[in-house]
C-alpha cells in the first residue's frame, strides 16, 4: 500500500470553484485600457514615474471589482472569469489588427465584445508613437532590429511588446509589516533626504509615488470590504453570509496591516500576487517560497488551535484556484508559443533554509497536495532539493508527477547555490533562492532578473556558417568565407562561432535598448516598493533599483549543433564520405524530402508570390503543382535527391549523437553550450548588472524550428529543434539514466539562468511505493552529478489513445514500459492497446 | 585478472530497469535458452546463434561476443543510480546458466566494483554450473513456472524436476532466492496451480518472497521479426482483479507476494 504523507481530503468548494472559473471562453475586458489612457491623458506633466502611480491609482479606485460565488480569497482583475484586462502603454497594434481574430485562433482565444473593440479603438489613436515598444524600437540599432524582426536569429519579442514580470516581490514584508509599514518606510526615506543630494528629484518622486501606489492598495482592498459586506447583507444563505462577513472583516485589515492569522496571510499575499499582474502586463509573477513565509502564519493558527490542517488546506486550493483566474492576451505568434494560457507563475517549495538547514514544512507537503486537489496549469509548483530532502517530502513529489500534468518541476540546490554564487550572491542569498518563471534561480525580492531575455536559436548562426553571412539574399552576419574551402573541422567551428558571437552582440544591444524603453517609459512604483533596495536608493526597479541585476537570453539548439557538428567532422573531415558543398546543397534541398504540413503551405505561398512578382500568372493549377513539387521533393534532380537521403542516412546511421553516455559526443555538446554561455556573460546591462546566459527554449523551439531549415544533424527543414538541453527527438536510444548522464556532462553551471530537461515516462514506471521511491532516486542521481533541473512528462492514456488515432502526431513519442522502449506509433495495436490499459492498471 | 578476459554472448543491455530485482538495474541478457517457453517475450533470446530479426521495418543482427571487460564500462555507467536506489546488475536471458563460466566472471567483475548482482534463472542446469555463479551473487529470483511436470514440459519443452531439486539445494545456500512465476492466462492461472507454487516456495528454507508476474504482450511483435507464430495469438494478460486474487491465493502460503518483480 502506498503510504503517503498529507493526503487530505478535497473540500466541495474547490470544484465547484474550478467548474465556475471555466465555463466560458475567457473575454478580454476594456477598463483598465481606458482608465490608463485617461490618466495618461491628464499627467503629461508630470514625471513618468508620477505618472504611473497616478494612472495605478486611478486604475484601482474605478476598476470593477467581483466577489465570485464561493470564493474564500477574493480579488480579481476582471468581472469575467479567467480574462485579462489590456496594457496600451506597453503595445497596443497587434491586438487592435487580431481583433476580429483573437476569439478564433487555435492557440489561447479569448473573446471580445463588439462594444470592447469600440471602446479599445477610441482608446489607442492616444498611444500611437507613445508606446513602451516605440521607444524600444528606436532605441535599438538598426541591424539588431532586422535580426530579431525580419531574420529571426533571435527573438526578445516578449519584453518589447509587454511588461517585464519575472519578479518575486517581499511578500513577507507584506505580510508582517503591511502597505501601511511599507509607506512609512518610504516617508522615513523622503523625511531623510538631503535635497542637496544630486538624485533628490528622482528619489523624491520615486518615494512619492511608492506612498501613492500603496494607498491606492488599501483602498482597492476596502472596495473589497465594502461590496463583501453589501453582499452578506442579502445573503441567505447563513453559512455563505458568514463567510462574507469574514471576507469584509479580512479585506478591512490586510494588506492594510500586518496579517493576524493565516487567512489573513492567505488574502494579503492573494492582493500583492493580483495587484502586480494589474500594474504591468509581465508575466511569471511568481510567489517563489510561498511554504517559507506563510509558515509562521499557519504554524501559530495551528498551535493555538484557530485552524484545522483541513482548513488551511482550503484556503492554499482556494489560491491555487485564483492563480488561474489570472490571464494575459498575447498575439497570435506568441500565443503559439506559450499555447496554454501560460502565467508563469512559479511558486517553489522545500529545500534548504539560509542557514543551510533544510527548511521543508507542513506547508511544502500542503502545497503538492494542493497542485493535486487542483489539477490546473497555474501556479508552476517546483519543489527544491538537495542531499538533506526528506524522502516522504520528494515521495509526495513524486506521486504528483505520476498524475501527468507535468508538474512539480525538480530544482537541485547543490548546483544552483554555487551558480549564483559565481555570480555575485551571498551564501545567504543563494541558499534562499526560487525559481521564476520557467526554470530561472533568483533570490527573491533583491533581484531584476530579466529572465527571459530573448530566445537565441543557435541553429540559425550555423545555417549563416553555410552562406557566409547571408540570409534571404542579405548580409546579414559576418562573412565567414565559402565553406567548400575549409580545410579543418576547427575552421568550420570558428566560423561558426564567429557567426554566433557576431548575433549575441546584437542580441545584448536589442535587450539593452527594450531595458532602457522600460526605464524610461514603464518604471514601476508599485512592484518596486516590495524589492530590495530600492526604497533605499530611491528608484525603481527598471532604473536599476535592485541590489541584484541580471539580463538573461536562452540559447537553445545545443543538441542539434552537437550532432551536427560532430556529423560534419566525421563525414566531410575523417571520412571524407561527404563533401561540404554536397552537404549545403543536402541541406538546401531539405535532405531530398518535401515539406509537410504548414511549412509546405507557407513555402508553397512564397514561390507563387515570387512567381506573381516576377509577372508570371499564378492559377491554382500553378499552386497546385508548386505544392506538389515542395511536399514530394520531385523538383530535384532523381540522382541527386538520393544522394541528399543517402547523406541523411550517413547522419543518422553512422554518426555518434548527444544523449547516450557517449563520452566524446557529450563532452562536445559541453564545448557547443558554452559557446554561447561564456560569450554572453561578457556583456552588461544598463541597470549596473551583467548578463547570465540560460539554456532552455520554453517551447519557442516549435516556432522558431518552423523558421529553421534543416540542419547537419539530420533534422529536416520547419521541424522542431531539440528542446532544453536534452537529445533531439528521438535521438536518445539508451534510456532516462544515460540521458540524463550525458546532459549532466554539460557545464550547467555556467547557465546560471536555468537549464531545462524534460523526460518522458509511463505511468506504470511511478507504479506503487517501490516505483515513486526508484523515481525519486533517478531524480537525486541525476542532481548527485550536478545537474539542475528535471521535470518529467508522464504520459496520459489520453495522450497514446490520442497517438493512436492520429499516428502521424507521435512519430517520436517513446514509451517505456519496465524497462522496455519503443516508438509507440510503431507498435501492433494489440500492444498499443497493452501499453494504454497498463497506465491504469499499475503494473 | 584474467576472468576479465572472459568471453560470453549476449543479445542485449538494457538500462533503468525497474523490475528485475531491487532498485534501478542495468540488465544483461545472455544470447541462448534450453526452454522454449510458448509465451517467452523475448524469442531472439533463445537460439545461441548470432540471428538477424526485423525490427521496425530494419534488419537487425541480434546477438554479440564480447569480454567481461568489455562490456563492464557500460554497466558501471549508472553507479549512481544502484547507490541512491538500491539497486545493481541483473543477468538475465536467455538462460544464464548456458555460459556458466561467463556468468560467474561477469558477476565476479561486478562484485569487485562494489555492484549488487542478481540473475533470472529457471535453474534448468546441473547444480555444479549454479555453484560456480554462488561466490559472486546477492539475489538469486529463481522461475517456477509450473509443479506439474506433464504441463510444465508440454508449455516450455523442458521437465520441471531437476527445477524443483535445484530450487531445494540453492535455498539451503546462503544467495537470497525469491521465486517467481509468470502467471500465463490457459497454463498456471488457476488458483490450484499457483497454490502448489507458493506452497512449494514456502515450504524452501530461507525463501520469504514469491512474485508473481502477469503475462505481457510485449514481445509479440519480435516473432514476425523473426518469420516465427506466436503460439499465444489472441491470449490477453491477465486483469488486474485477476491479479489480485491470485496474489490473495499465493499469500496465504504465508510468503510475502507481490505483482510484478
Amino acid at each position: 500500500m502506498e503510504n503517503i504523507k498529507f493526503v487530505l481530503e478535497k473540500s466541495a468548494r474547490i470544484d465547484k470553484l474550478i467548474d465556475d472559473l471555466y465555463q466560458k471562453m475567457p473575454e478580454i475586458e476594456s477598463a483598465r485600457g481606458l482608465l490608463v489612457t485617461e490618466s495618461y491623458k491628464q499627467t503629461e506633466d508630470l514625471p513618468i514615474i508620477l505618472r504611473r502611480s497616478a494612472a495605478f491609482a486611478h486604475i484601482l479606485r474605478n476598476l470593477p471589482i467581483v466577489i465570485r460565488d464561493g470564493e474564500l480569497i477574493v480579488g480579481s482583475a476582471t468581472v469575467a472569469p479567467r480574462g485579462c484586462q489590456v496594457f496600451p502603454e506597453y503595445s497596443y497594434e497587434w491586438l487592435e489588427a487580431e481583433f476580429d481574430t483573437v476569439a478564433t485562433r487555435a492557440a489561447d482565444p479569448f473573446y471580445i465584445s463588439e462594444k470592447t473593440k469600440e471602446e479599445l479603438r477610441g482608446a489607442y489613436p492616444y498611444w500611437k508613437g507613445k508606446t513602451n515598444s516605440d521607444l524600444a524600437k528606436a532605441n535599438m540599432s538598426p541591424e539588431a532590429y532586422e535580426a530579431f524582426v525580419t531574420h529571426g536569429i533571435f527573438t526578445p519579442g516578449n519584453y518589447f511588446y509587454n511588461g517585464i514580470g519575472h519578479v518575486n516581490v517581499n511578500y513577507e514584508k507584506v505580510l508582517k509589516k503591511g502597505y501601511r509599514g511599507i509607506m512609512a518606510e518610504a516617508q522615513s526615506a523622503l523625511d531623510k533626504l538631503d535635497v542637496a543630494d544630486p538624485e533628490y528629484v528622482q528619489r523624491n518622486n520615486f518615494l512619492k509615488a511608492v506612498i501613492e501606489s500603496c494607498e491606492a492598495v488599501v483602498e482597492y482592498a476596502r472596495r473589497y470590504a465594502k461590496l463583501a459586506k453589501e453582499k452578506a447583507l442579502v445573503e441567505k444563505n447563513a453559512e455563505r453570509k458568514a463567510e462574507l462577513e469574514k471576507i469584509a472583516k479580512t479585506c478591512a485589515r490586510v494588506p492594510e496591516f500586518p496579517a493576524a492569522d493565516f487567512h489573513e496571510a492567505c488574502q494579503s499575499f492573494w492582493f500583492v500576487q493580483l495587484l502586480l499582474q494589474i500594474e504591468s502586463s509581465g508575466h511569471s509573477i511568481s510567489p517563489g517560497r510561498f511554504d517559507q513565509y506563510m509558515y509562521p502564519f499557519y504554524k501559530k493558527d495551528i498551535d493555538s488551535g484557530k485552524i484545522t490542517v483541513e482548513q488551511a488546506q482550503e484556503l492554499i486550493d482556494c489560491i491555487w484556484v485564483k492563480l488561474n483566474d489570472i490571464n494575459k492576451v498575447r498575439d497570435a505568434v506568441s500565443a503559439d508559443g506559450f499555447a496554454g494560457y501560460g502565467m508563469f507563475q512559479n511558486l517553489i517549495v522545500g529545500g534548504q533554509d539560509i542557514h543551510g538547514l533544510d527548511a521543508t514544512n507542513d506547508l511544502s507537503y500542503m502545497c503538492l497536495e494542493a497542485a493535486m486537489h487542483v489539477p490546473l496549469p497555474q501556479p508552476s509548483i517546483s519543489v527544491r532539493v538537495w542531499n538533506g530532502s526528506p524522502e516522504a517530502f520528494l515521495v509526495k513529489a513524486a506521486a504528483l508527477t505520476r498524475l501527468g500534468t507535468g508538474l512539480p518541476a525538480y530544482y537541485n540546490d547543490e548546483i544552483i547555490i554555487p551558480s549564483i554564487m559565481a555570480r555575485g550572491l551571498t551564501l545567504e542569498d543563494a541558499r534562499d533562492y526560487c525559481i521564476i518563471g520557467c526554470v530561472e534561480p533568483q533570490k527573491g525580492a533583491k533581484t531584476d532578473g530579466w529572465h527571459d531575455a530573448a530566445f537565441f536559436n543557435m541553429c540559425r548562426p550555423m545555417e549563416l556558417v553555410f552562406s557566409s553571412g547571408m540570409d534571404k539574399g542579405v548580409q546579414i552576419g559576418p562573412q565567414t568565407g565559402d565553406v567548400a574551402q575549409m580545410q579543418t573541422f576547427e575552421e568550420f567551428f570558428e566560423a561558426y562561432k564567429t557567426q554566433q558571437s557576431y548575433f549575441i552582440k546584437l542580441l545584448v544591444n536589442a535587450n539593452n535598448a527594450i531595458d532602457t524603453a522600460h526605464a524610461t517609459r514603464c518604471p514601476l512604483p508599485f512592484q518596486s516598493c516590495m524589492v530590495d533596495d530600492c526604497i533605499g536608493r530611491g528608484k525603481s526597479l527598471q532604473e536599476g533599483g535592485a541590489i541584484y541585476n541580471f539580463t538573461g537570453p536562452q540559447g537553445f539548439g545545443i543538441a542539434n549543433n552537437t550532432d551536427g557538428l560532430l556529423a560534419i567532422k566525421q563525414l566531410v573531415f575523417e571520412e571524407k564520405k561527404v563533401t561540404m558543398i554536397e552537404l549545403r546543397d543536402a541541406l538546401r534541398a531539405n535532405f531530398g524530402y518535401g515539406l509537410t504540413g504548414k511549412a509546405a503551405e507557407r513555402v508553397t505561398s512564397e514561390v507563387a508570390c515570387s512567381l506573381a512578382e516576377e509577372g508570371i500568372e499564378v492559377n491554382e493549377a500553378v499552386i497546385r503543382a508548386i505544392y506538389e513539387e515542395v511536399t514530394s521533393g520531385a523538383g530535384i534532380e532523381p540522382a541527386k535527391r538520393e544522394r541528399y537521403r543517402e547523406i541523411k542516412r550517413l547522419i543518422d546511421e553512422t554518426c555518434p549523437k548527444y544523449g547516450n553516455d557517449i563520452y566524446e559526443a557529450d563532452m562536445f555538446a559541453r564545448a557547443v553550450a558554452n559557446t554561447y554561455t561564456k560569450e554572453v556573460e561578457k556583456y552588461k546591462n544598463p541597470r549596473g548588472g551583467i548578463f547570465q546566459a540560460g539554456l532552455y527554449p520554453v517551447s519557442a523551439n516549435v516556432p522558431l524550428g518552423a523558421q529553421t531549415g534543416a540542419t547537419p544533424d539530420g533534422r529536416l527543414a520547419f521541424t522542431p529543434i531539440a528542446d532544453g538541453i536534452g537529445p533531439a527527438s528521438g535521438r536518445d536510444v539508451k534510456g532516462p539514466t544515460a540521458t540524463a548522464n550525458s546532459v549532466a556532462k554539460l557545464e550547467q553551471g555556467v547557465a546560471s539562468n536555468g537549464t531545462l530537461l524534460n523526460q518522458k515516462f509511463h505511468p506504470s514506471a511511478l507504479a506503487g511505493m517501490s516505483g515513486l521511491t526508484k523515481f525519486v532516486a533517478l531524480i537525486r542521481s541525476y542532481f548527485d552529478q550536478k545537474g539542475m533541473h528535471m521535470q518529467f512528462n508522464v504520459v496520459t492514456r489520453e495522450t497514446l489513445l490520442d497517438a493512436q488515432k492520429n499516428p502521424e502526431k507521435y512519430k517520436t513519442l517513446v514509451v517505456r514500459v519496465a524497462g522496455y522502449s519503443a516508438l509507440f506509433t510503431t507498435l501492433s495495436r494489440s500492444l498499443q492497446d497493452d501499453i494504454i490499459n497498463r497506465t491504469e492498471q499499475g503494473f | 585478472m584474467d576472468f576479465y578476459s572472459t568471453k560470453g554472448r549476449i543479445f542485449n543491455i538494457q538500462r533503468f530497469s525497474i523490475h528485475d530485482g531491487p532498485g534501478i538495474r542495468t540488465i544483461v541478457f545472455f544470447k541462448g535458452c534450453f526452454m522454449r517457453c510458448a509465451w517467452c517475450c523475448n524469442p531472439e533470446s533463445q537460439k545461441y546463434e548470432i540471428q538477424t530479426m526485423i525490427e521496425n521495418g530494419k534488419e537487425k543482427t541480434v546477438g554479440r561476443d564480447v569480454t567481461v571487460a568489455e562490456i563492464l564500462p557500460e554497466l558501471l555507467a549508472d553507479s549512481n543510480y544502484y547507490r541512491r536506489s538500491g539497486g545493481g546488475i541483473t543477468l538475465s536471458g536467455g538462460e544464464i546458466l548456458g555460459q556458466p563460466e561467463f556468468a560467474r566472471d561477469l558477476l565476479r567483475a561486478c562484485k569487485q566494483n562494489g555492484l549488487h548482482t542478481a540473475v533470472e534463472s529457471t535453474a534448468n542446469a546441473p547444480f555444479e554450473s549454479i555453484e560456480k555463479i554462488l561466490p559472486y551473487l546477492d539475489l538469486y529470483l529463481m522461475d517456477i513456472k509450473h509443479m506439474d511436470g506433464q504441463k510444465h514440459k508440454e508449455y516450455t519443452c523442458a521437465d520441471n524436476q531437476r527445477i524443483l531439486e535445484n530450487a531445494k539445494k540453492l535455498a539451503s545456500s546462503d544467495v537470497e532466492l525469491i521465486i517467481r512465476t509468470p502467471v500465463v492466462p490457459g497454463f498456471n492461472d488457476t488458483a490450484e496451480e499457483i497454490r502448489a507454487i507458493s506452497k512449494f516456495a514456502a515450504s524452501l528454507s530461507g525463501v520469504q518472497e514469491h512474485h508473481l508476474l502477469p503475462y505481457h504482450r510485449l514481445g509479440q511483435d519480435k516473432y514476425a521479426g523473426l518469420d516465427r507464430n506466436y503460439a499465444l495469438q489472441g491470449i490477453e494478460p491477465p486483469s488486474k482483479e485477476k491479479m489480485e486474487y491470485l496474489l490473495s491465493v499465493a499469500e496465504e502460503s504465508g510468503l510475502k507476494c507481490q505483482i510484478g518483480g
